[in-house]
């Protein structure tokens, strides 16, 4: 019975969304105050309608319901009850659910927080995410219905892929999709005010905190997808270049220029269009995100089942929203006018740079993502790009950008003099480059490259620190009254900067070494000794386990005892699973995992020593955390109607 | 600054850093892109040897063997017309099966061995890579032949 509960509430939600995009929107043209109104009743039923038929398919993976196709394909009566829960978004219709599910809880949120906008502004924001849900859910419900029947009832269900059973797959999806469908805030905040011609400081400032946090929320599923795949996959590695790690990361380079061009237009009423144009592209790479994952065209970890018309379905939604948006902004934008002046050494000029190489390093993502596709679908013969493309295309874009960083806070609005901010930040340059040319001395070998990317992480931090210095003279009471948004700036800044580093880091003096270790035998890697002492069966819930032990020691300092376990999934036909042991360090960690079982009880080991990775989370939490701070400033939450605030804005924007 | 001078300013920017990248991404690109190949194809000579490639296929079953003492595996993969010896040092992936799909990336050497760098297997057991579904198609007309 619930199934069915389940697939009318979409029904209605798919018919509440249509009157969410119709009456707003017409109501907003025909400028009728109720039908504007509507707006927020249909987000709120919108969202209750959704969660319904989330709730119901939860209580079917609960109660272990195998007549529902998708969970007798996606759970088992013997996975624990975490995992039953989380494995409702361990597939296509499910996690598209909660695709749709976050939307609806975006829009409601919206509808909550925007009561200080205008009227016909906050109408035209939910009428367009009643758009982005119609299409959603009408995807959902026609080509991926979560609560098809299966008749006859199996006895027992498929199981959840043994990958996706863990404590990372808890948060990694909703955390993803909750930044993925973040964006569409920011795109429906852009087609509101390219539809009402209000393009102006206040429309930034509205829609800032909206941006910043959609950007968090990506921030964090993109690191946390990093972080399982690391622990989780058994490889080691926590960036593979996968083409839906890229349809991850493509949104997040233009998100990160998006709320860069969009401090611009509120402080200084520039770069509007370029600032429209640019929400419109996030969203649009969200959508192509969505394709590749969905469609079947790529092979990957991520990718789910082939089914060509979910494909053509997601395509032909891209092509049309994209297409009305640009013809849309092909109308309008010319209209919008340019904004304030700059000059060439300004902080405008310096955020345009930092705009032109997130989107040129967008793009050449988006190359290397899709020139394989597109060859392929031409018939010109099946190839694919190398991670090495990535790396070294990437490095040249990424290092004059995380030195724009530093520089920038420095340089005043308008107009500077190069001098001026030289004279600023010599010393900071001379420190940063002096520390980054000695501290990889303590490693196995000196590259500039490393000591490059290391000076300008330093760079960064120093900056900052010469910026609060200026700024406050360092007095614990004058740093407390810092602005949130200014702190949540240099907290993402110093998260990028630890970043960087650690990448040099890690990728310079990695030790990657499979060897093979019968019982009691062992092997050295960077100063450390790792004892292999043999496995022994351990059962678990619904697998049974190898489990290794390994002893870790350096000079005569026992350092750690790891257990890297083979597991093997009896309801997946003996599916084999990997599960590494690790030792985390502030500069370092330490990574075994078992191979295959050789004669003897000897096994071939992977042995990994990973210098500073654990500074990657740390820079991505740093930079979660700042946007965090910077969306919570009050200045988001002042009314529009107060008149000082609004004039004082409006006019700068202005100027 | 006057506005044309400005939006002046931002195209050659714009333009110079895409110059930039340009050139910087089709360096990258022409090195790194890894062309497919069926056991077929590679066996008839169709493949460049300076280059690293990609071979789909089936495990064959039975062949695979490990070298005592070390680290190295041979098995060999086959579109079902030709098998290809292959030997690959380092750990399997977890879904590596004799008479299941695979993918690797390496190299064909003189002796007509193709030394794999990089081993991929499904991910999932509904899971069929695409190269491999292809390369038994593309091989199917002529294992009828072989067969006959």
């Amino acid at each position: 019975m619930l199934p069915e509960i389940g697939q009318f509430a979409l029904a209605l939600a798919l018919a509440i969304a249509v009157v969410q995009a119709a009456v707003p929107l017409v109501g907003a043209a025909r400028n009728n105050v109720m039908w504007m109104r509507s707006a927020r009743y249909s987000a709120f039923a919108q969202l209750l309608m959704v969660a319904i038929a989330y709730g119901c398919l939860t209580s079917a993976f609960i109660s272990n319901d195998f007549s529902v196709q998708y969970v007798a394909g996606n759970s088992n009566s013997l996975l624990p009850l975490y995992y039953r829960i989380t494995a409702v978004w361990g597939g296509h219709e499910g996690s598209l659910l909660l695709w749709v599910l976050m939307l609806a809880g975006w829009g409601v949120a919206v509808a909550v927080f925007s009561r200080h906008l205008p009227l016909d502004m906050s109408a035209r924001v939910l009428g367009v995410l009643g758009l982005v849900s119609v299409g959603f859910l009408s995807f959902m419900i026609f080509t991926s219905n979560p609560f098809v029947r299966l008749f006859p009832v199996p006895m027992e269900g498929h199981d959840l892929n043994p990958m996706l059973q863990d404590p990372g797959m808890i948060y990694h999806p909703p955390l993803l999709y909750m930044g993925y469908v973040g964006f569409s805030v920011a795109f429906a905040f852009a087609i509101a005010a390219l539809l009402s011609g209000r393009l102006d400081a206040t429309w930034a400032r509205w829609s800032r905190p909206w941006t910043t946090l959609a950007w968090v929320s990506l921030t964090c599923g993109i690191g946390l997808g990093s972080w399982w795949a690391y622990y989780e996959l058994g490889w080691g590695g926590w960036w593979f270049w996968d083409p839906v790690e890229n349809a991850s990361f493509m949104p997040w380079l233009t998100g990160t220029a998006l709320i860069h061009s969009l401090a611009v237009t509120e402080k200084r009423g520039t770069f509007r269009s370029w600032t429209v144009l640019l929400a419109i592209i996030t969203f649009g790479l969200t959508l192509l995100g969505a394709f590749l994952v969905r469609s079947g065209v790529i092979t990957s970890v991520h990718a789910f089942a082939t089914d060509p018309e979910r494909g053509v379905f997601i395509l032909a939604f891209f092509a049309v929203t994209i297409g009305l948006s640009l013809a849309l902004y092909a109308w309008r934008a010319p209209s919008v006018g340019l904004g304030g002046g700059f000059g060439a050494w300004s902080r405008e000029t310096l955020l345009l740079v930092n705009n032109v190489l997130l989107v040129v390093a967008a793009a050449v993502v988006l190359l290397g993502t899709v020139y394989p596709l597109a060859m392929d679908a031409l018939g010109a013969g099946k190839i694919s790009v190398g991670p090495p493309y990535f790396d070294s295309v990437f490095a040249p874009l990424m290092l004059p950008l995380a030195a724009l960083v530093a520089i920038g806070p420095l340089v005043r609005w308008k107009q500077d003099l190069p001098t001026r901010t030289w004279q600023q930040m010599r010393m900071t340059a001379i420190a940063a480059l002096a520390a980054a040319a000695v501290w990889p001395l303590f490693y196995a070998h000196w590259s500039p490259y490393v000591s490059l990317a290391l000076f300008t992480g330093l760079w960064i931090v120093l900056a900052i620190g010469l910026e609060l210095r200026q700024r406050t003279g360092l007095r614990p009471a004058s740093l407390a009254r810092l602005r949130p948004s200014y702190v949540g700036m240099h907290a993402a800044h110093l998260g990028l900067a630890l970043l960087v580093m650690g990448v040099a880091m890690v990728k310079a003096y990695e030790v990657e070494r499979d060897v093979r270790l019968a019982p009691g035998e062992s092997v050295e890697i960077a100063g450390y000794n790792f004892t292999f002492d043999g496995t022994y069966p351990l059962p678990g819930p619904n697998y049974m386990a190898d489990r290794g032990t390994v002893h870790v020691t350096r000079g005569d300092d026992t350092i750690a005892t790891l257990h890297p376990e083979k597991r093997t999934y009896a309801s997946k036909r003996g599916m084999p699973m990997t599960k590494a042991s690790l030792d985390r360090g502030l500069l370092r960690d330490l990574y075994v995992s078992l191979g295959d079982p050789l004669e003897n009880g000897a096994w071939v080991i992977r042995v990994y020593y990973k210098p500073y990775i654990g500074w990657l989370w740390a820079g991505c939490i740093f930079m979660a955390l700042g946007g965090l701070l910077a969306a919570s400033d009050r200045r988001y939450r002042v009314r529009a109607t107060e008149p000082a605030a609004v004039k004082g804005k409006v006019a700068m924007g202005r100027i | 600054m006057t506005p044309r001078k400005r939006r002046l300013m931002f195209v050659a920017g714009a333009l110079a850093a895409l110059g930039v990248a340009t050139t910087l991404v089709l360096n990258a690109f022409e090195d790194n892109l890894v062309f497919y190949y069926t056991p077929s194809e590679l066996q008839s000579g169709k493949a460049p040897a300076s280059r690293s490639v990609r071979i789909g296929g089936l495990v064959e079953a039975g062949s695979l063997q490990r070298e005592s003492g070390s680290t190295l595996v041979h098995f060999r993969v086959t579109d079902t017309a030709v098998s290809l010896p292959v030997t690959y040092e380092g750990i399997l992936p977890d879904l590596f099966r004799e008479g299941q799909g695979v993918v690797a990336e390496g190299r064909l050497g003189n002796d007509g061995t193709f030394q794999a760098r990089q081993v991929l297997a499904k991910h999932d057991e509904n899971y069929k890579a695409v190269e491999v579904t292809e390369a038994l198609e593309r091989a199917k007309p002529r294992a009828a032949t072989l067969s006959n």
